[in-house]
């Protein structure tokens, strides 16, 4: 299982992948971790004439949190978020916990994992939940793409091939907030069956203000599901309404059945699922991270 | 002489190499001038090849041949098939086999994913894969047959035409009368049940590398094999060449497990492209390669009814079985008389009728595997026990205990012969002993009441049990040089090979005490046929009892030679010579005491007189083991089960076993583990998987999926001891036996956590998301 | 396409000239002879390749040998100290914490990385460390048992 030939390409800086991502077209693949690109290159699924290797721009580093938004930058590693996120994300801390092994999390990146869009992973999901969106840059300049607009199909992004994702942006619960996350696999560490993550906050009547509610392993992309929040927002967080909320939000997707699980599996253990967490959120509601 | 090493759990003389990364894998091997083979297999599962063209791939960077069919003709002989049935079995059960040899190459068709139809062989593995990717090859898709019951039935497409159908086995024994028992029962009991396929899976991947020597006609071959003397006499026969002029070593080897005891089309391909090609060849197995080339296993269907009375008391079983063999009939009557001897277990029932088809698919063929059919055997049985105490609304240990034979029936006869033809009488045990253990260690009773509490708090928890009974130590022989250098130290070769098991210690422990010197002053010398012209290999949980018989009394035999030369020395009786901790004195007498090398030493001839004796320290034994001798154990498994997601936690696993006399204790509990570990995969985690049109679809790590640390729990172990009266050592077999019973065990637990809803559990692997479609459709229904 | 990579491991350094489409696994084990790292999948399930990358458990077979120009890699050969072996190492041994020995090296160097870090870890920690890691021929039972002995000894040589 040995990649085919390509041509390597190491860049310098941001530019410098950039401008050799569009002297190649749609030939070329951007490689940050590679956790997800080499398996492919050894599987022969993924044939690029040439590989922009970032892992040398020193601009690309770093993550950093400013006004509630946390900043993740190509180069920053999904253990260094993982690490960071103890303290003051652990929904995000917990997510990471279930990505693969650490040694797999040492060298993936955040950006990567989240444009890699594998419709049964954790971060994508994260990302519908937080608000987030991809920084993505081309020659001509900058755009922001936001999390419901990046996810198009499995494995596939809105990003153009002349597109560097740079960095994503993840805006962190408000002030409150509980978090819930749950996925179901088979081992641990594997990608997940079906998984679900949500955020709610409550105002001092027990009112739900914010609500988030998403999904993966659940069809070709992530879902963040507006039946399940709307079912939730300006209404007290009564089990009877989380339930119902589970039910309403697991009864607008349309998974996938596989080699794992059947559609129907999905479905139903999305409710469950959905129920568990939302539950979970609303207990930590208040509380002290 | 001391028995003081035999039954200790000394830490193993191989260990410090494998811990520093030191050990030598054939991947480990580099030749000079060594070139890397790969090859083009079929990505259909049943096709006519019209054409195969390497001219493109010939021209490629690095390459230096590309092999098809018509290449490597002069080498294309059939290769060995196994499992031909011995007269004894064939006097008793009437058996209809065909087997069809399978080519190294293919040539006109091929009949699964990943049959072998070109090779290369370039000056790195890279360059190879790029060739093979310009190698071209027209196929026309056939039919293809995956459904093992529907192949069985007339008016199913064909694979072998010369066969006119699919079944490669068909035989239908048994003893005393099911029908009148059947007739005559309070209670009869049917299911079908179905055990998947999985496969042996270990961390290496095959490997073959080889050199030829055109200057003395030598061929040196390193194969990653469990049977260097099978692989030696494959090449006997495809190159003619005589045994001696082929060596056939098996290095370090990462796992074996069954999947690495058969032939292959490689073990003769990299030879004769060494020999093709004049320079040197190496294969490495990529992960892929191995999901769809490595022999598969396991695949059964068991359609069985049990009959008892409303005690509980067993009366009768039958038994339709079909076992999905892939594509050829490799292993002739093994897996399916396998099968069918260790059906009943430890459960003495009183009449018994099976009838079995082996049927060809178009699927990667089968081998034997840890366990061998027994696990599928026991899988149905012991569901079936369960089905029938449910219906009795009796315990399922109770109906066990009540039907389970003791120490006090030994000898057993059960009325049919064993595989190797030889009458089938388990020879020592206590299978109700091992089940009074196996539950009174693991708490059963207070597992039982804790279960009712956790229910009625909505955890549901389940207790499965599991029992077997395991020839072991199939034979007929096996064999050991035992050497002593001028310093005393002893080489021991055998036609045993290790693959993890620890022989270069337990081997070590058994000649160490015989002889009478220390351990470290033995080496042990496992697969390499240039140091013993004869052998058989490690499959079959059988090197403890072949190989250690035949070390042990040919170790035997050169301390008699010691003590014959001590005696000239030491001027006294070889009775009264003791050998203890490599020096040797008179009994008695502690200050005669010398080196063993000195007593070496004297018997060589000088030139003023001859020796002593004559220098004579060595001796060759093969043990003949005529038929098997008989394991058992009872395994408890404890499971909780989530509703809402179907997730299967395994919460603790308990075996009680025994396997006789112990070498060494903790190789032994790693044994257990090991199969443990693999029967639990097979329970929840593991299957390969074809569709349709025989596209196998687990074709990665990501889909085959090999349990982890998290997925076990610690595996508890009680040890049983009742001594194999078949072999000097009083030793059983132990390497298969762990793998047995966890796919019963489990099952039952699962069924047995569902019980409110139920649910029947009928097939493994029991994912999530079978289990809850048992909760939904019970809840349904 | 080959490119220079000069990269130090085990502490020596050395400089080569790398095939770009290979791993660093294939080039510890074929450029610089050092074969204790094992190939097992090439596609970073089994954990059999695990080295360190400055310090760092990864998977050899994820990452390109092109990529470590400049860093410092850690394989099994270098983990024990001069002729001796290192304390989990001993342990291993000690508790029959490996049979065929392939899965090892791998485990072993993420043991070391992981009992920096928890010096004193519960068997279900050890376990979470451990699902990164297959083997087919323990059950991972005595390595359990090998990796909480190998913290206890280093916690005791410490104290």
């Amino acid at each position: 299982m040995k990649p085919p030939p390509f041509e390597y390409v190491a860049a310098s800086s941001a530019a410098d992948a950039v401008e050799a991502l569009r002297r190649h077209g749609d030939e070329a693949k951007v490689l940050a971790g590679g956790q997800s690109l080499i398996p492919m290159l050894a599987l022969r699924l993924a044939r690029p004439v040439a590989l922009v290797d970032i892992n040398g721009c020193g601009d690309l580093e770093g993550m950093a949190e400013s006004r509630g938004v946390l900043t993740v930058n190509a180069l920053a590693r999904q253990r260094g978020l993982e690490r960071w996120a103890r303290e003051r994300a652990p929904l995000l801390a917990e997510a990471l916990r279930w990505v693969a092994h650490p040694p797999i999390r040492n060298r993936g990146t955040v950006v990567g994992n989240i444009v890699h869009a594998d419709p049964a992973s954790e971060l994508p999901a994260l990302l519908l939940c937080l608000d987030g969106e991809v920084v993505a840059r081309r020659r001509g300049g900058e755009r922001v793409i936001a999390a419901d607009q990046l996810y198009v199909a499995p494995l596939t992004t809105s990003l153009e091939s002349d597109e560097l994702a740079t960095a994503v942006r993840f805006t962190l619960p408000p002030e409150g907030a509980g978090w819930g996350f749950a996925e179901v696999t088979r081992r641990h560490g594997d990608f997940a069956l079906v998984g679900c993550a949500a955020v709610l906050a409550l105002d001092g009547a027990d009112v739900v203000t914010h609500a988030r509610l998403g999904f993966f392993g659940v069809g070709g992309t992530p879902v963040r599901s507006g039946p399940g929040e709307s079912a939730l927002l300006g209404q007290k967080a009564t089990p009877a309404r989380i339930g119902e909320a589970a039910k309403a939000a697991a009864a607008a997707l349309r998974p996938d059945g596989d080699l794992h699980a059947t559609a129907e599996y999905r479905s139903t253990v999305a409710a469950t699922l959905a129920e568990r967490v939302l539950a979970a959120a609303l207990g930590r509601c208040g509380k002290a991270a | 002489m001391g028995a003081k090493l035999f039954g200790a759990s000394v830490r193993r003389k191989e260990d410090p190499r494998f811990l520093r990364g030191e050990g030598r894998y054939v991947d480990d091997i580099k030749l000079p001038g060594m070139l890397h083979a790969a090859f083009v297999r079929s990505p259909h599962g049943h096709a006519r090849i019209l054409s195969v063209n390497t001219d493109a791939a010939r021209r490629m960077s690095g390459v230096a041949h590309a092999f098809a069919f018509a290449d490597l003709e002069r080498w294309m002989k059939p290769l060995p098939l196994f499992g031909s049935i011995p007269p004894g079995l064939a006097a008793r059960v009437d058996v209809t086999m065909k087997q069809v040899p399978q080519l190294a190459m293919a040539r006109d068709r091929v009949f699964f994913v990943g049959e072998i139809v070109a090779m290369v062989l370039a000056t790195s593995r890279a360059q190879a894969e790029d060739a093979c990717e310009a190698i071209e090859v027209a196929y026309e898709p056939l039919a293809a047959v995956v459904d093992m019951v529907a192949a069985a039935e007339p008016g199913s497409p064909v694979l072998h035409a010369e066969w006119g159908d699919n079944v490669a086995i068909h035989f239908a024994t048994g003893f005393g009368d099911t029908e009148v028992a059947f007739r005559g029962a309070d209670v009869t009991v049917r299911e079908r049940f179905h055990t998947q396929r999985y496969v042996g899976m270990p961390i290496e991947t095959r490997g073959v590398a080889a050199q030829w020597d055109a200057r003395d006609g030598t061929l040196t071959t390193w194969n990653g094999t469990q049977v260097v003397h099978f692989v030696q006499q494959g090449l006997v026969a495809a190159l003619g060449l005589p045994p001696h002029k082929i060596r056939v070593i098996a290095p370090d080897v990462g796992g074996g497990f069954g999947t690495k005891a058969t032939g292959y089309p490689e073990d003769l391909l990299i030879p004769a492209a060494a020999i093709a090609s004049r320079r040197p060849v190496k294969w490495v197995e990529d992960r892929r390669e191995h999901m769809m080339a490595a022999a598969h296993a396991r695949h059964q269907i068991h359609d069985i009814e049990i009959a008892a009375r409303r005690d509980g008391t067993m009366l009768a079983v039958r038994d339709r079985i079909w076992v999905d063999l892939g594509a050829y009939n490799s292993w002739g009557i093994v897996l399916p008389y396998n099968t069918v001897a260790h059906l009943l277990g430890p459960h003495r029932v009183p009449s018994l009728s099976v009838e079995c088809r082996g049927v060809v698919t178009n699927k990667t063929p089968n081998a034997p595997y840890r366990g061998a059919g027994r696990p599928e055997a026991v899988f149905a049985m012991d569901r079936i026990v369960d089905c029938l105490a449910r219906e009795l609304r009796m315990d399922p240990a109770e109906l066990r205990r009540r039907n389970y034979l003791s120490e006090a029936d030994m000898p057993y006869e059960l009325g049919i012969p064993y595989r190797d033809g030889n009458p089938l009488v388990y020879d020592s045990g206590d299978f109700r002993a091992a089940l009074d253990s196996a539950l009174s260690t693991i708490g059963y009773d207070a597992l039982r009441r804790e279960q009712a509490e956790l229910r009625a708090r909505g955890i549901h928890r389940g207790i499965g049990i599991s029992g077997y009974v395991e020839g072991t130590a199939i034979g007929p022989y096996e064999g050991a040089v035992v050497r002593l250098d001028a310093s005393g130290r002893a080489v021991v070769a055998t036609g045993a090979c290790c693959q993890g098991q620890g022989h270069e210690t337990s081997f070590a422990q058994i000649a160490a005490d015989a002889l009478g010197i220390p351990l470290d002053w033995v080496t042990v010398i496992g697969g390499d046929t240039a140091a013993i012209p004869f052998g058989v290999g490690t499959f079959a949980s059988r090197s403890a009892v072949n190989a250690g018989s035949s070390i042990h009394v040919a170790a035997g035999k050169v301390r008699d030679k010691i003590a014959e030369a001590a005696a000239a020395l030491l001027e006294a009786a070889p009775a009264d010579i003791e050998v203890s901790d490599g020096t040797v004195s008179v009994r008695g007498a502690p200050a005669s005491s010398v080196p063993l090398a000195r007593v070496i030493q004297s018997a060589l001839p000088t030139f003023a007189k001859p020796g002593l004796v004559s220098p004579d320290f060595e001796a060759t034994v093969y043990h003949h083991q005529p038929t098997v001798t008989y394991t058992s154990a009872v395994h408890v498994a404890l499971v909780e089960v989530d509703p809402g997601t179907g997730s299967v936690r395994l919460l603790r696993y308990l075996v009680s076993h025994d396997c006789g006399k112990v070498i060494n204790p903790v190789i032994v509990e790693g044994q257990i583990h090991g199969g443990v570990a693999q029967g639990i995969g097979g329970a929840l985690l593991e299957e390969m998987v074809y569709d349709e049109q025989g596209q196998l679809l687990t074709g990665t790590f990501m889909d085959y999926l090999v349990p982890t640390a998290m997925e076990l729990p610690p595996i508890e172990t009680v040890h049983l001891e009742y001594p194999s009266p078949r072999n000097p050592l009083g030793v059983k077999g132990i390497g298969e036996g762990g793998a047995i019973s966890p796919p019963a065990a489990i099952a039952n637990a699962v069924e047995d956590a569902l019980a409110p809803w139920h649910a029947r559990v009928t097939r493994t692997p029991l994912g999530p998301s079978v289990v809850l479609d048992l909760i939904r459709r019970a809840t349904r229904s | 396409m080959r490119r220079a990579v000069r990269v130090t491991v085990n502490g020596a350094l050395h400089a080569r000239d790398a095939e770009v489409r290979s791993t660093l696994a294939d080039f510890l084990r074929e450029d610089l002879d050092l074969t204790g790292t094992h190939v097992g999948c090439e596609h970073g399930v089994c954990g059999a390749c695990t080295v360190l990358l400055d310090g760092e458990p990864v998977r050899a077979c994820l990452v390109l040998a092109v990529q470590v120009d400049g860093r410092e890699v850690t394989t099994i050969e270098g983990i024990a100290p001069g002729e001796g072996l290192h304390p989990v190492q001993e342990a291993f041994w000690a508790k029959h914490g490996l049979q065929c020995g392939y899965c090892t090296p791998g485990i072993i160097v993420s043991a070391c990385a992981f009992l920096a870090e928890h010096p004193a870890p519960t068997h279900e920690e050890i376990r979470e460390m451990l699902a990164g890691h297959l083997c087919r021929c323990t059950g991972y039972h005595f390595i359990v048992e090998a990796i909480a002995e190998a913290a206890r000894n280093m916690a005791a040589r410490k104290a």
